[in-house]
């Protein structure tokens, strides 16, 4: 080791320029370091990040559910129904188990976790009517399940014959209907007029008369509808909203809205259930209001559980996936209701005896605004499109391609030819091939997203929402949003107005590839012409 | 005559093998420096994306650790800190030989967690290609190297420290 006697000054000086003969280096380091930072600072001074105006995302207000208890009743316990039902804080106990397990087994997926620290929404589920007697069952199990966010239940479900009955019944103050499609416009009215509040699953109608129905239906009884496209809780679209507000893409005369599945499942070829049969299902009561009627068999129970499929029951692509992203752009731009809608499609890959296209676009025109709204849907290709808003400026791209954390999260990219824009571009500072603007929540957050479906909506917004950097259920936000609302007497995110622009939408839609004619909206005569 | 150089109590190198393990032991140390610098700087970095990408052994570890949000809080500061220390200790010779070693076992964690195994695919775009050996363990060899050969007793402010501790009687 070191020999040198210290008490030579020509050594220690030696000795002291050795010790720090690579400290220039370290300080080289710094000099580029603080060179790297400043140039980024710059960088990010003229992104969106800081022309942005932060607002704080929205937090969940606690103390609402503190108010009068709620009793509800859901009319339609499927898969869908039984989500909106957890969204309230009843699930059954198969399926706390079965989350429980799977949880313990694989800790990303979070189902449980998720759904035990959901609020206490202060309610009881006290009716239950489904016209398949297992699912009715399975709803009365719910309702007595202890494990969950609110702990032993106060009430337990009661099972009804009927919605009429279910009605009737004057301690139930409002309803969930996840019913198929054709069934909606029936009950909203019924449910109104015997005073209950109501939550109807999207699509809100098969037709354009059951809109005008619901929507007058409504407004005359003063009840509060909520209309389920959970996306109005997703704080990605209020963002989105924000940057659009503040005319940070320009002029926006194109929007494209995609859909892309490809799987049977994602195509509606559901499970037939093993133990449904004419004595476990009440057929003629499902086909009530369809228009065209066929006995019960085989067919039937193909069309009881994939009703998606028949014209009869919904309206295929327009119902359940276009009237999200019409809804989600309605939401951030306020679109409101088209001029013209026209549309086209087929039957092209999934010839197995259903009615509705499997690949389907719509063009939305909406003169007013200068504006065209696409929508091109495939159930025969997972390649993601995603949803842009084309601006002269900018374009932002939402869900699919944007790959802004993969759940409802977006980007923002300079046009190279953007007016607004080209100073920066011009000196280097926007760099046209990397987005000027990233939202992704809950980054830090790790999502146990497995199936391509789950993927899907989870691209879309649909799965998860954030709050305070806390993931939860936009389903159980949305179910809050309502619940609290019908205690305070507001207008929920997504209420009758709203329903009535996304009902009208798609009706013209539908219409349009039906009649394979462009559809004009009257909004003086309320009329489709 | 040329000046020789003892760096243990078996080794003497000469001024140019100084110099060449010297300039070893800064960039790797600005390499690593820089690593946990640019961790440090980024408010949106976590090691969860790497971790969840993780493969071979430690893929169940990784998982749990990913699930469990106070043991990545940890993993976190334990990477830019970690990385920034070791990288400061390497580039101004401080204490360089537990630097190497610290340095080492992260690096080993990195290559461990994601190995580039025949059949194990990464959702990670790669920058190079590799095949088993990447520059994960090229890096690890290299600190195993400068801890085999120290040299900052020599160059570096190890050599006024042990001094220091010398004059103390502590060393």
């Amino acid at each position: 080791m070191s020999n040198e006697p210290p008490h030579d000054q020509n050594v220690q000086r030696r000795d002291f320029i050795k010790a720090l003969a690579t400290v220039p280096v370290f300080g080289f380091f710094l000099a580029n370091l603080w060179l790297k930072l400043k140039k980024d600072a710059l960088k990010r001074k003229n992104l969106l990040v800081d022309l942005v105006q932060e607002k704080k995302p929205p937090t969940v207000i606690k103390n609402l559910s503190n108010g009068k208890h709620l009793n509800i009743g859901i009319i339609g316990y499927g898969g869908r129904g039984s989500h909106l039902v957890r969204g309230a804080g009843f699930a059954t106990r198969g399926w706390t188990d079965y989350a429980y397990k799977a949880n313990q087994e694989n800790s990303l997926n979070k189902a449980y976790p998720t759904f035990m620290s959901q609020d206490d929404l202060n309610c009881s589920l006290v009716g239950v009517c489904d016209l398949f007697d297992v699912n009715a069952d399975l709803g009365i199990d719910a309702s007595k399940n202890d494990v969950g966010p609110g702990g032993t239940p106060k009430y337990s479900a009661k099972k009804y014959k009927n919605h009429h009955e279910m009605l009737e019944n004057d301690d139930i103050d409002a309803v969930i209907i996840a019913t198929p499609d054709h069934w909606h416009s029936k009950i909203v009215v019924d449910a109104v007029k015997s005073g209950k509040h109501v939550y109807c699953e999207k699509g809100l109608t098969r037709t354009f008369q059951e809109a005008l129905d619901i929507h007058d239906a409504v407004k005359e009884t003063g009840m509060i509808l909520q209309l389920g496209h959970q996306n109005r809780q997703v704080e990605a679209n209020d963002k989105a909203k924000e940057i659009i507000d503040q005319g940070l893409l320009g002029p926006v005369n194109l929007v494209e809205l995609t859909t892309n599945r490809n799987s049977q499942w994602g195509a509606w070829v559901w499970n037939i259930h093993k133990d449904a049969n004419s004595k476990t299902i009440d057929w003629e009561t499902f086909q009530e209001p369809s228009p065209n009627k066929i006995r019960f068999g085989p067919d039937a129970l193909k069309r009881y559980f994939r009703w998606r499929c028949w014209y009869d029951y919904g309206t295929g692509l327009s119902g359940d996936l276009f009237s999200h992203d019409y809804d989600q752009l309605n939401q951030i731009m306020g679109m409101g209701i088209p001029k013209y809608a026209s549309a086209s499609g087929g039957i092209y890959f999934y010839k197995d005896g259903r009615d509705v296209p499997d690949v389907w676009h719509v063009t939305l025109e909406y003169p007013d605004r200068d504006m065209t709204v696409l929508y091109s849907a495939t159930l025969s290709s997972n390649n993601s499109r995603g949803n842009r808003i084309m601006g002269h400026d900018a374009t932002m791209i939402l869900g699919g391609q944007s790959n802004a954390g993969g759940v409802g999260g977006f980007s923002v990219e300079a046009d190279r030819e953007s007016t607004q824009y080209r100073e920066r571009i011009e000196k280097g500072i926007i760099n046209t091939k990397y987005p000027i603007y990233n939202y992704s929540p809950g980054s830090k957050q790790i999502d146990g997203v497995t199936s391509a479906t789950s993927q899907y909506f989870a691209n879309k917004g649909l799965l998860y929402a954030y709050r305070d950097g806390k993931r939860v259920d936009p389903t159980h936000l949305h179910i809050k949003d309502w619940l609290d609302c019908i205690r305070e007497g507001r207008q929920p995110k997504c209420n009758v107005d709203v329903a009535f622009e996304e009902a009208v939408t798609c009706a013209m839609a539908t219409e349009s590839y039906l009649t394979g004619r462009r559809v004009e909206w009257d909004p003086i005569k309320r009329r489709l012409v | 005559m040329e000046s020789r150089h003892s760096i243990n109590s078996l080794t003497t190198i000469n001024n140019a093998q100084l110099y060449g393990l010297v300039i070893l032991r800064v960039i790797v140390g600005w390499h690593i420096l820089y690593e946990g610098v640019a961790k440090l700087i980024n408010p949106y970095w976590s090691s969860a994306a790497f971790l969840l990408d993780s493969k071979w052994i430690f893929s169940g570890l990784a998982k749990a650790i990913v699930s469990n949000p106070a043991l990545l809080t940890i993993s976190d500061y334990v990477n830019v800190w970690g990385l920034t220390i070791i990288g400061f200790c390497l580039m101004l010779g401080v204490f360089s030989r537990y630097a190497c070693i610290g340095g080492m076992v992260l690096i080993s964690l990195y290559y461990l967690f994601s190995p580039p195994l025949l059949g194990l695919e990464y959702s990670r775009p790669g920058e190079g290609s590799y095949l088993i050996v990447n520059k994960n363990l090229i890096e690890i060899f290299a600190l195993y190297i400068l801890y085999l050969f120290p040299t900052s007793h020599k160059i570096g402010l190890d050599r006024v420290l042990q001094t220091k501790l010398n004059l103390k009687g502590l060393s």
